[in-house]
Formats: structure tokens, C-alpha cells, sequence
């Protein structure tokens, strides 16, 4: 019996991904953990094996073709003495290279699609600047290249960063061009190396630190804090930390409670470090830039549901973005919607939405928590007089919480709604697909607390 | 591996002798000034007394070389006399005024001086081991010679983030000295109700690091030790251990009672081992005289006592001061 070999999901956020190269051909007799293909996902390249044993009776999707969706037969296996002639190609590849440029990725499953326009009043760069279409990923790569060959006393230490070119690929090819004294490989140890790359901060170096994710930096958090943080203050202004931690921060897709959490309202806490939490690839570069040299430590949180999307980048000599000077994406009239990283998306889709409906929303990109440009935001309640906040973190002792107050001591009379905040749910992500779900905000929540402010 | 060795004081100088003199001294009179600061009021929160540990420091800081860096604990006011910061800024630190090394806003545990390349001062116990590792990592990326001394004690020996940092310390061959300042309490727990290995310094061997033990109220014995380190450490060896035996005599900080302890155990330990008398009997057994230590005695009483004035007279920190130093300003610091 012909049976389908279906493109395979290889990571917790792979939508996509590219058939690089068959290994077997038509008519072969393939084992149980044979490699049948090299598939490319944005993260590596993998080999996909076999799982049963059979003969590869037609292949549906050759070499080389990108954007093929993860459920895609790919192949068809038939068994001795079944012959494949008889063998439809039931599906065409999602998306053939031609059609899609390679850079766009699909839709992630829980962040809707960029928008269509991007509109900011205080552009970063200068009018007629030509623009490329880059990942953020990329562009998270391109900043640290660009800084390192600026200065020879940043480097990049952390898990996986060098020869394994970065567990989600965003120090690709550094290893090559930097060498292992700059890109340097560290045990599984991140309390030892943050207290490390703190030290050599304050020896005259400019680290850069990966986390594999921010969860794993809460073992190392007492040294980001008490060290990084506040030497400067308990020094009289003698040492300082110039250092970025860096590395994805909140829920991927799936992957439980101890790896989901967003610790944008934590570090946004602290008085001595700043903390960036770009959506699009521009502000990844223009702000890691920023970041890397800044003198004072910097929380640089990123989100892996982004790293594959693409944005336009300013091409630009040396692109910086100064911290806390929020991004207007979208003006509106009827309400403010304030939201940085991942929230974006949410906020951008629902004004998209809302705007069929004729609901004017003005959408505020943060940017970076501190500073944080509380002053764009109060401008823009002052007109619209109402305002949603959307963030992926819990709800208690949130950045909504704190943006909710400043507005309320600095627009009180502003105000015709109360500020309704997004927010995750406040309980620990479930693994479970339709319970993430419920527990991440949502462009649909986002609609709907428009509504309730603006009385639809 | 390193073994214990004997010690060579046979061709100590008697002007050595004389600077190791002077130099615990000054700590000890200092340490026994703060202590009655502290009582008066002067000096508030914690205040940790490094009386009984001073030929650690002293013999330690005998060998290192100008650009050679050192962190400890919140023990730290021994390390801070020791490798040459000014007794006054010290102590105005430690009464929270505005000419305190930190500018009052750091406190005993908290002082730090980029002059000295003394680079504080940790209150969280452990933490300052991996700071070490990291400022020798600067060193050794910049591709000079310079050694880094981390102090740490009995207590941050069981951190977890002290065998982190010595795992990459050893991979990566940094030139830092772990000095295990082993004062036999942990606060109130001692080693022996702490651990049940015996030896803190081996514990390196598990890592590839070699060390050794050193008698830590012997201030020749610890330079000799210090030196071996040093030399380790600056060829390129990379990290080396020494875990020196020492005892507070004072309790962990002000406020402690010191229970954990018999009164005969500190007494026996003052009078049959202080670093100071050792180095004082053998200055008289040579040509030293009495009048000559007495000089001395006074000269470094005169210098605590200015320094306490010093300390009291300080104003307080200006009200501004609590909204400075919280971000360097990044157009000053690019344009420096």
C-alpha cells in the first residue's frame, strides 16, 4: 500500500521549510532510519530519516524547493511488487521559490502577519533611504557583525553561539569571520559565565551575552541585577557595566511553562539597566547597534516567533536607534494602542481589523521599556482618549499596570475609558495547543477591548 | 598538584618585616576604629572586621605588580588598605559620607577604586568569584600579563557559581588567583558542619586546577605562596588555587554574638597564633627594638585617628546625589 512521506515539523516554530536535497532517488529500497532528505529549517539543517522501510515509489517535491508548509507530502512510499505509476501528486508545494522571495516566512501559528503598511512619523532614518528586506534574524546577526568590526573589545560569549553557529542561528558565521577568541563557545553554566561576562565588563571589555532563551538567565539573574545593575550606583559612579544580554524571551510555540515566560516586566523594573524589546528587523539592528555601544548594561529581549519574519531594513552606513523614543506605526483617532515586540503584531492586526470597522487606531511601538517613552503615549491618549495596552506577560505588577497609571496621573482628564490592558493570562503557559492559545493575548482580545473603550 | 611547602623565612629582610608589620597593623587599628565607630552610631547596617585575617591580604598583596587586579566580599576593608586605598576614603565610606570611596552611596560592603583596580566589595556571597574570572578574562583578551586575586571564603565555597567559574576559568586558562580566605566559619556554621570534605583548595583538582594550602596567620608563608601563584598565573598557566587557614577574631559582623564559638577557642588563637605578634617577635628577636615598633604603633594610630575625624567631619552625601550614578551618560563616555 502506497503510504505519503509528509514534510516534517523539525522545531517547536517551524512552519516551513526547504527540501535542500534528496539523498535517495525513485525506486530505491529504503531501511527504517535511512536519511531519506536534507531539509532546511530557519534554524539548521537536518537530516530526515526513514521510518519504516519500503521503496521511495515517486518523489512529489524536488530538490530544492523553499517554502514547503510542514505537512506537505513530500514523497511516496510503495511496497515490493506495488508499482507507482499509478501515483497522484495530491498537493504542490505550499509555496514554490519563485512565487514567495525567500526571505518572507510563512504566518507562525500564534503571532498574526505583519501588516501590510508601516507608517512612522519620526522616521529613523532619512527620506529615500533604499530599504532591503531582511529577516530579524538577520539583521539581529548583521548588528553584532557590524559592531564587532567596529570595535575589537566587543565579543560574543554564550551556549552555542560559535561552532554550532547559535542555537537559533543568530550568530551565524561570526565564528568565521570573528574567530574563537571573539565568538566564544561556554558551558551550560549561566551563572558562572553572566558573573564572567559582567567582570571582563568592567576589565574594558563589551560583552555580548546569549541566552539560549531568558528563561535560562534566571539562574544568572543575581549577577544581570546585583552586579550589572547597580555597581555603577554603589561605586559613586566609577565602574560601570558595558554589556548586552541578549536572546529570545517569552512563549515559542509549544514548548511549556519553565521556557514561555516574558520577563519584559521584570528587568523594566530595575533602575540601572535599560531594556529594548524590538517587533521589526529595522529596530533589531538600530537598537542592538544602540545596545552593544551603550556604556550601561542592556536587557535585549527578543522573541523566536519573529526571528524568521521579514521587514524592511534601512541600507545604511551605521543605522542606530537612540533608546526610548517610541514608534508610531499607525495614527489614528479613536484609541491608542501601546505595545512593543511581540504584541505588535496583535495591536498592528487588530487596527487592520478595526479599521474596516471604522475604528481609527492609533498603534505605538515602545521599543524600549526604560527608558520608556511614556511621553509619545500620553500625546496620543490626549487625542484619542482612550487606550489599550498589549503584552505578552502576566498581568500583576505588569508594564500595562505601570503604563496604566502613568496615563492616569498624566491624562486623568484625558480619559474617556478606562485603560484596558492584554495581557498572558496569569497562569503558567500550558503545553496543551488550544490552552497556549487561550493563554497568550490575541488580536481578537485586542478587538475586543477596542470595543469596550471606544463603546462598539 | 600542589602539596603544602615549607616555608623559607630566612632570607626575610628586616625592612620586609618592618612594611608586613606596619601594613597589619594598619588594618587591625583600623578594624578595632570602625568597631568603635560602629558602636557610636557612626557607622550603620553591616560591618564585616577582618581582625585575625590580615597577613592574608598583606602577604598576598606583597608580591603583585602595577595593572594586577583584585575583588573580594563584603570583608573588604583589609583588601582596600592593603593594596594602597587611602584610609580616610575609607572610613568617610563607611560613616555614609560624601568623601567615601563610593560617595557614601556604596557602604562597608560596597567600595570600590578604579585607581587601585580594586573592584569592590560583594555582598552576595559567591558572586564576586565568577567577577574575578571575568576581569582575568579581560586581561588575558587584551593579551597582557596581568593577574586577577578573587578573594572569597569558607562559606562561598559551597556556591554553586564559584565551580562554574572555575570550570571555565581552567578551559579557557585565565590568569586568576582563587584565594579561599578559610576563617573556619561560614557566619556561624563552621566548615566542619558545612562540608564533609576536608579540603577546600583540592576541590580544584575535580577541574584541573592546581593549588595548594597556606598558613594564613604566617604572613611569609602566604607571600611565598602568593608568589608561587603569581607565577603560575602570569606565564600562562592559567587559574591556581590557595586556600589560606586564617580565623576571625571578631564575630561574622557587628551584631554578632559569635555563640558558635568558645571564648577559649578565640583566646588560644590570639595568643599562640596572631599574625602580628609573629611578625613583631621575630622583628625583636632580629635588630628591631622596642621603641622602633613603638614608633610605629603611633604613627599608625595617628593615621586611624585622622582618619576617623576625617570621616566624621565629611558632609553627607548632597540629597542630588540618590538620582546620579544610576546610568553612565552614554555622550560623555563616548566622547571620553
Amino acid at each position: 500500500m502506497a503510504t505519503e512521506i509528509l514534510m516534517p515539523a523539525l522545531s517547536p516554530t517551524m512552519e516551513e521549510g526547504t527540501l535542500a536535497k534528496w539523498l535517495v532517488k525513485e525506486g530505491d529500497t529504503v531501511s527504517s532510519g535511512d536519511i531519506l532528505a536534507e531539509i532546511e529549517t530557519d534554524k539548521a539543517t537536518m537530516e530526515f530519516e526513514a521510518v519504516d522501510e519500503g521503496i521511495v515509489g515517486k518523489i512529489l517535491v524536488p530538490d530544492g524547493t523553499e517554502g514547503v508548509s510542514v505537512n506537505t507530502p513530500i514523497a511516496v512510499m510503495i511496497e515490493e511488487g506495488e508499482s507507482a505509476d499509478h501515483i497522484q501528486v495530491s498537493a504542490a508545494p505550499a509555496a514554490a521559490a519563485a512565487e514567495a522571495p525567500a526571505a518572507a516566512p510563512a504566518p507562525v501559528a500564534t503571532a498574526p502577519a505583519a501588516p501590510k503598511a508601516s507608517v512612522s512619523v519620526e522616521p529613523d532614518y532619512p527620506d529615500g533611504t533604499e530599504m532591503v528586506p531582511t529577516t530579524v534574524r538577520e539583521a539581529l546577526r548583521d548588528a553584532m557583525a557590524e559592531e564587532m568590526r567596529r570595535d575589537d573589545t566587543v565579543f560574543l560569549m554564550g551556549e552555542e553561539v560559535a561552532e554550532y553557529q547559535g542555537a537559533y542561528k543568530i550568530s551565524q558565521g561570526l565564528l568565521d569571520e570573528f574567530g574563537a577568541k571573539r565568538v566564544i563557545d561556554t558551558p551550560i553554566t549561566e551563572h558562572g559565565f553572566t558573573g564572567i561576562a559582567v567582570g571582563a565588563s568592567w576589565g574594558g571589555l563589551r560583552p555580548i551575552v546569549e541566552f539560549m532563551t531568558w528563561n535560562f538567565a534566571m539562574q544568572g539573574i543575581d549577577q544581570i541585577i546585583n552586579s550589572a545593575a547597580k555597581t555603577l550606583y554603589m561605586s559613586g559612579g566609577q565602574m560601570g557595566s558595558p554589556i548586552v544580554f541578549r536572546g529570545p524571551n517569552g512563549a515559542a510555540a509549544r514548548v511549556g511553562a519553565q521556557h514561555s515566560q516574558d520577563y519584559a516586566a521584570w528587568y523594566a523594573s530595575v533602575p540601572g539597566l535599560y531594556v529594548v524589546q524590538p517587533y521589526s528587523a529595522a529596530d533589531a539592528k538600530g537598537l542592538l547597534k544602540q545596545a552593544i555601544r551603550d556604556p550601561n548594561p542592556v536587557v535585549f529581549l527578543e522573541n523566536e516567533m519573529i526571528y524568521g519574519k521579514s521587514f524592511d531594513v534601512p541600507k545604511m552606513d551605521d543605522f542606530t536607534i537612540p533608546f526610548g523614543k517610541a514608534r508610531i506605526w499607525r495614527e489614528g483617532e479613536d484609541v491608542t494602542i501601546v505595545s512593543w515586540g511581540i504584541g505588535m503584531s496583535y495591536s498592528l492586526q487588530a487596527a487592520d481589523e478595526l479599521a474596516k470597522e471604522g475604528i481609527s487606531a492609533e498603534v505605538i511601538d515602545l521599543r524600549t521599556l526604560r527608558p520608556l517613552d511614556i511621553a509619545t503615549v500620553i500625546r496620543s491618549v490626549q487625542k484619542t482618549n482612550r487606550c489599550v495596552t498589549v503584552e505578552e506577560g502576566w498581568p500583576v505588577a505588569s508594564m500595562s499596570d505601570h503604563i496604566g497609571s502613568e496615563i492616569m496621573r498624566e491624562a486623568f482628564d484625558y480619559l474617556d475609558a478606562p485603560v484596558l490592558a492584554c495581557t498572558g493570562k496569569d497562569v503558567p503557559m500550558p503545553y496543551a495547543a488550544n490552552l497556549e492559545k487561550l493563554a497568550l493575548t490575541s488580536t481578537k482580545e485586542v478587538i475586543d477591548a477596542v470595543k469596550a473603550v471606544t463603546y462598539r | 598538584m600542589a602539596a603544602k611547602r615549607a616555608t623559607r623565612k630566612s632570607n626575610v629582610s628586616k625592612e620586609e618585616l618592618l612594611k608586613f608589620y606596619r601594613e597589619m597593623l594598619l588594618i587591625r587599628r583600623f578594624e578595632e576604629k570602625a568597631g568603635q565607630l560602629y558602636g557610636m552610631g557612626l557607622i550603620g547596617g553591616f560591618c564585616h572586621l577582618y581582625i585575625g585575617q590580615e597577613a592574608v591580604v598583606v602577604g598576598l598583596e606583597a608580591n603583585t605588580e602595577e595593572g594586577d587586579k583584585r575583588v573580594t566580599t563584603y570583608r573588604d576593608h583589609g583588601h582596600m588598605l592593603a593594596c594602597g586605598m587611602d584610609p580616610k576614603g575609607v572610613m568617610a565610606e563607611l560613616t555614609g559620607r560624601s568623601d567615601g570611596y563610593s560617595r557614601g552611596k556604596g557602604g562597608s560592603m560596597h567600595m570600590f577604586s578604579k585607581d587601585a583596580n580594586f573592584y569592590g566589595g560583594h555582598g552576595i556571597v559567591g558572586a564576586n568569584v565568577p567577577l574575578g574570572a571575568g576581569l582575568a578574562l579581560s586581561d588575558k583578551y587584551k593579551g597582557n600579563d596581568r593577574v586577577t586575586f578573587t578573594y572569597f571564603g569558607d562559606g562561598a565555597a559551597n556556591q554553586g557559581q564559584v565551580y562554574e567559574a572555575y570550570n571555565m576559568a581552567e578551559i579557557w586558562e585565565l590568569p586568576v588567583i582563587f584565594v579561599i580566605e578559610n576563617n573556619g566559619y561560614a557566619m556561624g556554621t563552621s566548615v566542619k558542619r558545612a562540608t564533609k570534605s576536608p579540603s577546600l583548595w583540592q576541590r580544584g583538582a575535580a577541574y584541573g586546577i592546581e593549588g595548594e594550602e597556606v598558613d594564613g596567620m604566617d604572613v611569609l608563608a602566604v607571600k611565598e605562596a602568593g608568589a608561587r601563584a603569581i607565577e603560575f598565573c602570569r606565564s600562562g598557566k592559567g587559574p591556581y588555587i590557595l586556600e589560606v587557614k586564617t580565623y576571625r577574631y571578631r564575630g561574622h559582623s557587628m551584631s554578632d554574638p559569635a555563640k558558635y564559638r568558645t571564648r577559649e577557642e578565640v583566646q588560644k588563637m590570639r595568643e599562640e597564633r596572631d599574625a602580628i605578634e609573629q611578625v613583631r617577635k621575630r622583628l625583636l628577636e632580629g635588630d628591631a627594638t622596642e621603641d622602633q615598633l613603638k614608633a610605629i604603633d603611633k604613627e599608625i594610630k595617628e593615621i586611624v585617628n585622622e582618619a576617623a575625624e576625617y570621616a566624621k567631619e565629611s558632609p553627607e552625601p548632597d540629597l542630588s546625589e540618590l538620582w546620579t550614578d544610576i546610568y553612565v551618560d552614554a555622550d560623555a563616555s563616548q566622547n571620553a
